[in-house]
């Protein structure tokens, strides 16, 4: 019954024809209601895990190979297993802060569907032995909030969270909380700092996963709203059936966020590791191609973060593994599309802006370093460039991520491409990420950044149409 | 010493690469101090070696190779975990580390030449050893409003800061007054206060010490020297008995700033403000810079002859059993040994007391074993603090336990007459009524081997839960605690914990160079070497012209008896007992009886001002040389660094003068001979020799054994009434003759505040916050009445000497506890 | 100038009873002070300090970091305009500008009568659908400049009371946990066993691989 539309209710999300595992609700307008979670499977497939042992359910969601969806990819059922066993109490904590920019996703599956996220937190906890579940949604994410909390509510009145789940003894506490406007929470060990009460700074690695030294100094699992999502579904359907979806080494479906200059921009639930950047951006159940009239000038493959793609990489497949070794990231799951009136430079600035804002301050080459970096593309943008400035970016970029930064354009230049993620002086990789526009466009526009320090005529400076 | 001597023993030792050289590590050993260790120091401001690692600053990176290729990596981050490859000087490495130097830079202020910290900043030499020539930074700089006072005495200038996280780490971890923090976000971030609630925390100069810029200085130094103008020597601190090493430094014979060392052993390198600050009274006005003596109400100048005899006039006219000494405790270990001398062995009298009923029984204090800090803060252990609250009274005491606590696995059992600072770390807090800490650890005692039972107010659970964890090494930091109760309870109590297996105690009391005294033999019925008059008699027979033929009496019988014209002279060893003896009232009758009242002071204090008849001005810390003996027995050098005021002469050599007046010559011209002379005379003091000190001089010479045996100790019954019992403890800022002088710590001496716990309410008529009258029937107070859930019910808590509102002045000395009734005004 | 009010302390008391430590409250304590007085007032955070447990210093360290907290009176409508790379592609800066020119004031402003506070701000999750903003934290999606203006003139009549809170106040729905439901909360240092209904069966988490 695709429409292959988009959903009025559920802005921005097309409902095109493939499979569907965490998207299936968004058509119906109270998706967001237990009634209609459990008359269309809701919480089956925690009652299927309640039957087997938690180890068994562990297993399941292993040979699923469930991808990470919060931007390193990493296979969920690997990370649950770093628990180290026996130090108890362990946590989970949800990450809700969906923050990167060109990313939309997880907002809608808190808003559209809070029960499949709140049963994928069951099931992970059932599956790990975890004492209690922090469901961290972002503070700027009121109605996201409020669908929760009642979502929650409904779950403890039926008997599906809290004291006794489905009638067994299985008991466990899913909390829902909320941030206050910090981007750097997202990144996993902020966020435990934030619900611990403190800054959202990042902490130093190692340890490298919060399942070792978590919240509260705790064995922690953190993971993503999107990759909790997909558990009630495999539950239902065994490890098997999701892998029948997508490749073999990125199984199932994954929500794209296509953003900026294309017809149809919208969140696209698509079979992971199979469709192209060419079908997304172009397909008639996608994007549609670049709004009329106009040609691609270069695209962002996984949200602000990432190394820029250009017209030669549109054939890769939306995986892991082809994206970076062209020398990017698919990260979130968020494709930003540029048109040729795009200003290079004022992109990279808004980008690189963006940063520097939202740098947490913990680290000086993130801290001064970023800001800096905004203040030169600034002064470039405003007409006030130096001839130097050029090399200079470049060079404080290689003092936050020595040595060569992965950068697509160079594909085209026959240079190879250096795998991600960089290398970094930083403590997180933010620093680092504010050098991806910088290497991206400078590599492939570097006239464009002469033209606006020599004060000729830059091309069409309007972004908008 | 070669690098792997200072290894902890029974670490593993690994063989790690740095810079092509082999050298050996700790495993856990964090590689920054691992390759400083071998001589390689490797640049960083965020590091600490005494707080925990954070990693931020990122100046510390340098390439390191575990086997899956080289990578950069902060080093005070990176524990040693086996064979390495570490390249300190890689092109990546300098790179990186020049980067972040120019990252530092750009928006730091170029006011080198203005600011305090230049010549001794470490951002500044290690930009003039690698930093940038040019500033490619050509952006406007980060503004902050100039130096804001975040405290009295610290100003913070925040386009300095480089957001090390350094002051706010201490302040958060190590003193525990997380009073200042890093607000707001990224680039905008600053360090800074909340609103209206200033840094006061008592160690907050150790942030102006540890900041690796100029962002914080403190107002007793600001453009007061350049660091190349000052020249420094080591010495140990006066204001309290832990004893922490300082470095004292001067320009122009001026002492100008003291600064923490970082013993091991002590100190770690952190001071109380008032150990770091309190220099400043040595050079106030109102110093005694020359002999004084009473014309009238007035005390005049005089000449040292002049003064001299009278003092010898005085002496030699009275019975050796009509004079009493009291005080000592402001002196060297050599100038105490030198008046012990001159007490006991020249003049005759065993009336010689170094405590005014302030402390414990000295044969208490000297018996029982002894624990070094380290001992006491060992991990793991079980550490009972009995009466004393080392925040207001052992500031860096407080600082090591802290720290034991926290990150060091020790269980804290806290005894007290209230909550202590230490409250919130304590794994188990009893807070006995007044005056039955006794009855409270007879029933802990019993409870470690039978059923608990409640006492003293305490329930019984809670008795068996701290029972339970009293097991393993266990030491006791017993102080004084409350100076409304005779010294009886907390001595019956600690006697009874000693019965204990393996019990070792820190005894807590807090006044300088008080152990030193002890040791000395500045008490009743004690020789130097803590040993009996009859016991030691023979070891200072060949050099001591007599020896007091019983024991005398302790400062309490002394002022009693003067209060009854029984003693002709007194003599005031930089004592004040009007503000420092438990009963004012004994106090003011008993100096006012005596005949002459003669003080060896730096200033003229209460008591001196209102009775003595000849001032002798003495020189000071830091302006007399000599050693110094801390509460675990440590013995470090007090050095002297400027020259005494005036004609104030060092304390030892008032008592050579005045014994060479008296007939008898002391036999010793220099501290060097008198610490030659007192290892003869005293058992205790032979390891003491030049040698042994020049070898520890940081750590100092630690003096164990003792021949006192522990004394018996009777407890007096109770009264039962019903009224308030008065608890009076100190604080760390009082209305004390050197805090009067100091200049940074005047206006930090809390109000008169009369504490109850909330349920006390009831029983008094008055608003919390009003003002209220604390009565006992020897007098009364005024103070404001505040509540507090740290005061245990039925119990007025007061500090010992709030300005304007001497607690003692409601004591009996001597009597088991002090009830007192509160009234609204 | 005003610490939580009764009802709202008794609220952060339920809210703190939902963690392991009371800190982890403090961001939805701050949301409560400022959704009582559309700012964080230095009393609400001295207040909280003595709730939690620590220094107001602490309180403000972590207040400060995050954005959505403010410090001052701001509108009672707080615009936020997405400038981030999408929206930017679909022309937010002249929604910016128009929204400016409508309101009066440039980012950062307040309208003389106290009503709008104008922000630029980051990314929204909303990216799509650019460009967009939201009041008060209430998303408008593919707002045109006649958009805006409708919006403003409708939240001036006092059409959107229903739908736009007052600014501080964000989810208008608390999770309660009843109390026969809860689970219960694990402190880090209460448990040191495994979860007792796990304990019961016995079972290695591991699995079979
Ligand atoms: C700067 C930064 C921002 C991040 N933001 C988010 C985010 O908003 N949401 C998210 O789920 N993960 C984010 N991550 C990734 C998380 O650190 C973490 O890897 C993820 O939540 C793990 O969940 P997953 O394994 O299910 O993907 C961010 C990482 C970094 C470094
Ligand atoms: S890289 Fe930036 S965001 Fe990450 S820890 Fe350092 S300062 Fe904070
Ligand atoms: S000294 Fe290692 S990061 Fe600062």
């Amino acid at each position: 019954m695709a429409t292959n539309a988009y959903v009025a209710h559920a802005p921005g999300y097309v409902d095109n024809d493939g499979p569907k595992i965490i998207t299936g609700r968004f058509g119906y307008e109270d998706s967001h209601t237990l009634a209609r979670f459990e008359a269309t499977g809701g919480y089956q497939g925690l009652r299927r895990a309640l039957t087997m042992t938690p180890g068994a359910v562990h297993d399941e969601v292993r040979a699923a190979v469930l991808l990470g969806r919060g931007g390193a990819g990493f296979p969920a059922g690997v990370k649950w297993g770093f628990l180290p066993p026996g130090r108890y109490p362990y946590y989970l904590v949800v990450n809700g802060d969906e923050s990167e920019p060109g990313t939309y996703k997880d907002r809608l599956l808190m808003e559209r569907d809070p029960h499949q996220l709140i049963e994928g937190c069951l099931i992970t906890c059932y599956a790990l032995g975890l004492s209690q579940c922090f469901l961290y949604v972002r503070g700027e994410m009121a109605l996201a909030q409020e669908r929760i909390a009642r979502a929650l509510d409904e779950a403890y009145a039926a008997g599906y969270a809290g004291r006794d789940v489905g009638g067994t003894d299985f008991s466990v506490d899913v909390v829902l909380t909320w941030g206050a406007g910090a981007y750097i929470v997202g990144e996993e060990t902020a966020l435990i700092e934030s619900l611990e009460g403190h800054r959202g700074m990042p902490r130093l690695k190692p340890p490298y996963f919060p399942a070792a030294i978590g919240l509260y100094g705790q064995p922690t699992i953190v993971n993503n709203v999107e990759t909790l999502s997909n558990l009630g579904w495999i539950m239902v359907n065994g490890a098997d059936a999701y892998r029948r979806y997508g490749s073999d080494s990125s199984p199932g479906t994954r929500m794209f966020a296509v953003s900026g200059h294309v017809r149809r921009p919208g969140v696209y639930e698509l079979e992971h590791g199979v469709t192209t950047f060419s079908e997304l951006l172009y397909g008639d159940s996608f994007a549609q191609g670049i709004r009329a009239g106009h040609e691609l000038k270069a695209f962002i493959p996984g949200g602000g973060s990432a190394p820029w793609f250009f017209g030669e990489h549109l054939d890769l497949a939306l995986e892991a593994r082809p994206v970076g070794a062209a020398g990017s990231m698919l990260g979130s799951g968020a494709v930003v599309v540029m048109d040729e009136t795009t200003d290079a430079v004022e992109a990279a600035l808004r980008l690189v802006r963006f940063f520097a804002r939202e740098s947490c301050g913990k680290c000086t080459p993130c801290r001064e370093g970023v800001a800096w970096l905004a203040r030169i593309l600034q002064r470039i943008v405003d007409g006030r460039g130096r001839p130097s400035d050029i090399d200079l970016l470049l060079d404080i970029s290689d003092n936050i991520s020595p040595g060569p930064y992965p950068v697509a354009a160079q594909a085209t230049r026959a240079l190879a491409a250096v795998p991600f993620p960089p290398r970094q002086t930083t403590i997180c990789p933010l620093g680092p990420s504010a050098v991806a526009p910088i290497v991206s466009t400078i590599r492939r526009f570097r006239s464009e950044y002469e033209a606006k320090i020599t004060r000729r005529d830059s091309i069409a400076v309007r972004a908008a149409s | 010493m070669t690098a792997t001597d200072s290894l902890v023993p029974g670490v593993d030792v690994v063989d790690v690469t740095v810079d092509g050289r082999t050298v050996s590590a700790g495993v856990g050993e964090l590689l920054i101090e691992a390759c400083e260790r071998n001589g390689v120091y490797i640049p960083r401001f965020c590091y600490h070696p005494r707080m925990a690692s954070v990693g931020m600053c990122r100046m510390c990176l340098v390439t390191v190779d575990t086997g899956r290729g080289p990578s950069l990596q902060p080093s005070c981050m990176l524990a040693v975990t086996g064979p390495m490859t570490v390249e300190t000087e890689s092109p990546t490495a300098v790179k990186a580390q020049d980067g972040v130097l120019e990252f530092l830079l750009a928006n730091h202020p170029l006011d080198c030449p203005i600011c305090d910290k230049g010549g001794e900043c470490p951002l500044q030499d290690q930009t003039m050893a690698y930093g940038p020539g040019e500033s490619r930074f050509v952006e406007e700089k980060r503004h902050f409003e100039k130096p804001i006072a975040i405290s009295a005495t610290v100003h913070l200038d925040r386009e300095r800061c480089i957001l090390c996280d350094r002051c706010t780490r201490f302040a958060d971890e190590v003193a525990g007054d997380p009073l200042i923090h890093f607000m707001g976000r990224g680039g905008s971030t600053e360090v800074n206060t909340f609103e209206g609630e200033p840094f006061a925390s008592y160690f907050s100069g150790n942030t102006v010490q540890i900041c690796p810029v100029g962002a914080l200085t403190a107002e007793p130094y600001r453009f007061k020297a350049r660091p190349w103008d000052l020249t420094e020597t080591v010495s140990t601190a006066w204001v309290d008995s832990v004893g922490a090493r300082v470095s004292v430094q001067s320009s122009r014979n001026r002492v100008l700033r003291v600064a923490g060392v970082d013993a091991d052993a002590v100190n770690w390198g952190w001071l109380s403000d008032k150990e770091r600050f309190g220099f400043q009274a040595l050079n106030s006005d109102g110093r005694v810079t020359g002999p004084l003596v009473r014309d009238g109400d007035e005390l005049v100048e005089a000449s040292w002859a002049a003064a001299t005899d009278r003092v010898v006039a005085a002496v030699s006219g009275a019975r050796p059993e009509r004079v009493g000494v009291l005080g000592g405790a402001r002196l060297t270990n050599e100038a105490q040994y030198a008046w012990a001398k001159l007490a006991k062995g020249v003049i005759g009298t065993d009336n010689v007391d170094a405590q005014l009923d302030d402390g414990l029984p000295a044969e208490l204090v000297l018996s029982l074993p002894r624990a070094t800090i380290d001992e006491a803060c060992r991990p793991g252990g079980v550490i009972v603090l009995l009466g004393i609250d080392p925040k207001e009274e052992l500031g860096c005491l407080y600082l090591r336990l802290r720290h034991a606590v926290r990150v060091d696995g020790a269980t804290l059992i806290e005894v007290a007459p209230r909550s202590t600072g230490l409250a919130g770390l304590a794994a188990h807090s009893l807070y006995p009524r007044p005056g039955e800490t006794v009855d409270l650890v007879e029933a802990l005692v019993a409870a470690t081997t039978g059923p608990a039972t409640g006492a003293a107010g305490c329930e019984a659970s809670a008795i068996a839960a701290a029972a339970a964890a009293l097991v393993g090494d266990v030491t006791v930091i017993m102080g004084r605690g409350s100076l409304a109760e005779s010294a009886d309870d907390m001595a019956a109590a600690a006697t009874m914990l000693s019965a204990l297996g393996s019990v070792r105690f820190l005894p807590a009391l807090r006044r300088g160079n008080i152990y030193g005294a002890l040791d000395a033999g500045l008490a009743p019925g004690l020789l130097p070497g803590r040993v009996g008059l009859a016991a030691g008699a023979d070891r200072v027979a060949p050099s001591w012209p007599r020896i007091p033929a019983g024991a005398g009496l302790d400062a309490r019988a002394m002022l009693a008896a003067a209060a009854a014209g029984r003693i002709d002279v007194l003599i005031l060893l930089g004592a004040d007992p009007l503000n420092d003896f438990s009963d004012r009232s004994l106090a003011r009758r008993g100096i006012d009886g005596v005949g002459t009242v003669i003080a060896v002071d730096m200033f003229v204090n209460d008591s001196v001002a209102l009775a003595a008849d000849v001032v002798l001005a003495a020189a000071g810390p830091t302006e007399s040389e000599g050693t110094f003996t801390n509460l675990e027995g440590r013995v470090s050098p007090m050095s002297q660094k400027v020259t005494p005021p005036g004609t104030a002469r060092a304390d030892w050599m008032i008592a050579s003068e005045l014994a060479i007046r008296l007939g008898a010559d002391l036999g010793f011209g220099s501290p060097a001979e008198i610490r030659a002379e007192l290892a003869r005379v005293s058992k205790l003091h032979r390891p003491l020799t030049e040698a042994a000190l020049a070898s520890a001089p940081v750590e100092g010479v630690v003096l164990t054994g003792t021949e006192i045996p522990v004394p018996a100790v009777r407890v007096s019954a109770l009264p039962r009434g019903r009224d308030l019992r008065l608890v009076a403890t100190r604080t760390m800022y009082d209305d004390g003759v050197m805090l009067r002088h100091c200049r940074s710590s005047r206006g930090l001496a809390r109000g008169p505040e009369a504490r109850v716990h909330p349920t006390a309410l009831y029983r008094i008529a008055a608003e919390p916050a009003s003002s209220v009258r604390v009565a006992s029937k020897r007098g009364h107070i005024d103070a404001t009445l505040i509540v507090d859930d740290g005061v245990p019910a039925g119990v007025v808590a007061v500090g010992w000497l709030a300005p304007g509102a001497p607690a003692n002045a409601l004591i009996e000395a001597g009597s088991s506890v002090t009830e007192v009734t509160v009234q609204a005004r | 100038m005003s610490r939580l009010d009764a009802d709202n302390e008794a609220r952060a008391r339920r809210i703190m009873a939902r963690y392991p430590r009371p800190r982890s409250a403090l961001i939805p304590l701050l949301h409560l002070a400022q959704a009582q007085d559309g700012y964080v007032t230095s009393e609400a955070m001295r207040h909280i300090a003595e709730l939690i447990g620590i220094t107001p210093a602490e309180v403000a360290g972590t207040a400060t970091f995050y954005e959505m907290f403010k410090f001052h009176p701001v509108g009672r409508y707080l615009v936020n305009v997405c400038t981030n790379i999408s929206c930017w592609l679909m022309g937010a800066d002249d929604l910016v500008a128009h929204a400016g020119a409508t309101l009066g004031v440039s980012p950062g402003g307040t309208t003389a009568d106290g009503m709008f506070t104008l922000e630029t701000v980051e990314c929204m999750a909303a990216c799509t659908e650019a460009p967009c903003l939201a009041v008060n934290y209430r998303y408008r999606l593919r707002v045109t400049p006649e958009d805006f203006d409708r919006l403003v003139a409708a939240i001036r009549a006092g059409e959107t009371a229903e739908e736009i809170p007052l600014h501080g106040s964000l989810a208008r729905v608390d999770q309660s946990i009843p109390e026969d439901r809860m689970a219960g909360v694990v402190p880090p240092e209460a448990a040191r066993a495994a979860p007792v209904w796990l304990a019961a069966r016995g079972s290695d988490l591991q699995g079979e691989s």
